[in-house]
């Protein structure tokens, strides 16, 4: 027996008036079953959407390798003393409990792709009809000369949030006045491109907060711009002067190694020395998209700007970081937005629903001091076989003070709503 | 604030004659003395107002800054050099600070 709550009933008399709540099964001998790998932005929401909106006729298992999720999206807040660790941190509790997901706890390591089949690291093998990947990011650690997995436990990289981002918080904590901090950004394409940037913001908060007047914080960029870059230079001539320094490669020359013990970090130019490093490698998706086969030079996963489908595999959806999406960035509100499309698109594929016309949509929010928050966003559609976008909005320079605070109001609306999507 | 720190790229050896490129930045807010702060009063000019380059107690380089020169200014120049020497860089702050560095060059 279907039960419907009355938020679903809305949804579902838009979908159809004649399948009303009760999904018709296209395969007539069991359940369909789905499986979501990755329980971020992207995976947690499209496997609570499609056992919410399937009400029970989709088998949904979500495979992620840890009971709790500690979200990206806000560890700069964290970092900057605006959120606590608890609070950006969630379970899947909610999604086994009350929506029928199975969680499954391990390491996703590879795809049986011939037998539409996942293989989990101790040997479990789980059997799908449709295959929703979104692993995320994995790094390239030699990017940068001298960085690895292990130099990343004495300079975090913190691009996956978690225990790294714990350890760079409680080295920015641990600074004294004088002492430096210079971080070394990744190359495009990678995970939330203001980002960085936001973070430099918030590490400035918290040395001024402190009354530090001798630290300083150097950026050593290997792209020539970023995004945001008028309103955050701004921000920091304002917030924060004298304290930030950005540097490009037309500058720079280059970044020729890093050495963690001592500290430094060598650029054709000149060695920068702190006594924090910030290494975010190139990055691309996440491990389990490589050794299945679904990634490209870029090593990233193309797909249909439609439906998010793998072009390399019709029977699985890839979404998110991982993921190829046009002019969509790599953040957790395009994950999110690609994750409902996607969601639709297998129920209906699966059960016979309404697929709508896939529509886009993302916004960054950047704190860049207490109630100055900035933004950029645009909505998205396929044109042509790419997502491109359609409409979007900027901050300005010199905007009032008030209209910043709302922005930092509605990024504390969106942080509700996403995580309400993604874990229930 | 921080107190500007000058950095320099010389190559430590060249051939006489040879056209060397050197690169020179110091972190400066260059205050350009049109901002207002938050209570709506001008914030004061505070820019590094003169760059020189010297190479063996002779000038080879010299640049005056205003202050609509961003923050942080960075110098790429070429010099000839047929001796060994030191190259001797100095900013002038509005403040009279003058901040200073050196490098040598071996020429062979």
């Amino acid at each position: 027996m279907t039960r419907l709550t009355r938020r679903q009933f809305g949804s579902v008399a838009l979908v159809s008036a004649v399948a009303l709540g009760v999904p018709v099964y296209l395969r007539a001998q069991a359940k369909p079953r789905v499986v979501v790998v990755g329980g971020g932005a992207g995976g947690a929401t499209a496997a609570h959407f499609l056992a919410r909106d399937s009400a029970g006729a989709i088998d949904v298992t979500l495979i992620d390798n840890s009971d709790v999720h500690t979200t990206c999206f806000f560890s700069n807040l964290y970092l900057g003393g605006y959120r606590s660790f608890d609070s950006i941190t969630h379970t899947y509790g909610r999604l086994e409990a009350e929506y029928g997901i199975t969680k499954r706890t391990g390491r996703a390591i590879a795809i049986e792709r011939d037998a539409n089949t996942v293989v989990m690291e101790d040997g479990r093998r789980l059997e799908y009809d449709r295959l929703i990947l979104s692993p995320g990011i994995s790094f390239i650690w030699d990017s940068v000369p001298g960085y690895s997995r292990e130099a990343s436990k004495i300079a975090p990289h913190a691009w996956k949030a978690g225990p790294q981002t714990q350890l760079l918080k409680a080295k920015l904590d641990a600074l004294e006045d004088g002492q430096n901090i210079v971080m070394v950004p990744p190359p495009n394409p990678y995970r939330c491109p203001p980002a960085p940037y936001e973070r430099v913001s918030m590490m400035a908060h918290v040395l001024r907060s402190k009354g530090y007047r001798n630290s300083t914080i150097t950026i050593l960029d290997p792209k020539e711009k970023f995004s945001k870059q008028g309103l955050f230079q701004e921000g920091w001539e304002n917030h924060y002067p004298g304290m930030i320094e950005w540097i490009g490669p037309g500058i720079h020359g280059g970044i020729l190694s890093v050495d963690v013990e001592a500290g430094a970090v060598e650029t054709d130019f000149d060695t920068f020395e702190g006594a924090l490093l910030n290494i975010i490698p190139a990055q691309r998706a996440g491990g389990i998209a490589q050794v299945a086969g679904l990634t490209d030079d870029s090593g990233y996963c193309p797909v249909d700007a439609d439906s998010m489908r793998s072009r390399m595999d019709r029977n699985i959806h890839v979404i998110g970081d991982a993921a190829i999406a046009g002019a969509m960035p790599k953040s957790a509100f395009a994950a999110n937005s690609q994750a409902r499309v996607v969601a639709n698109h297998v129920l209906g594929e699966l059960t016979g629903w309404k697929i709508f016309p896939a529509h886009y949509s993302n916004t960054c929010w950047s704190l860049i001091d207490a109630d100055d928050a900035v933004k950029v966003g645009a909505e998205y559609e396929p044109r042509d076989g790419a997502i491109v976008s359609i409409h979007s909005v900027i901050s300005q320079l010199q905007e009032d003070a008030s209209l910043r605070k709302a922005n930092y109001e509605e990024a504390l609306g969106w942080y509700a709503g996403i995580t309400a999507d993604m874990f229930g | 604030m921080a107190a500007p720190k000058p950095r320099v790229k010389v190559p430590k050896t060249a051939s006489a004659g040879d056209i060397i490129t050197i690169k020179t930045l110091i972190s400066h807010t260059m205050e350009s003395g049109q901002r207002k702060d938050k209570d709506g009063k001008p914030i004061p000019r505070k820019i590094i107002n003169k760059f020189t380059c010297e190479f063996n107690g002779q000038k080879v380089f010299e640049c005056d800054l205003d202050p609509a020169i961003s923050a942080n200014p960075f110098f790429e120049f070429n010099a000839k050099v047929n001796e060994s020497g030191a190259f001797k860089f100095t900013w002038v702050d509005d403040d009279g600070s003058v901040y200073s560095s050196e490098s040598k060059i071996e020429v062979k």
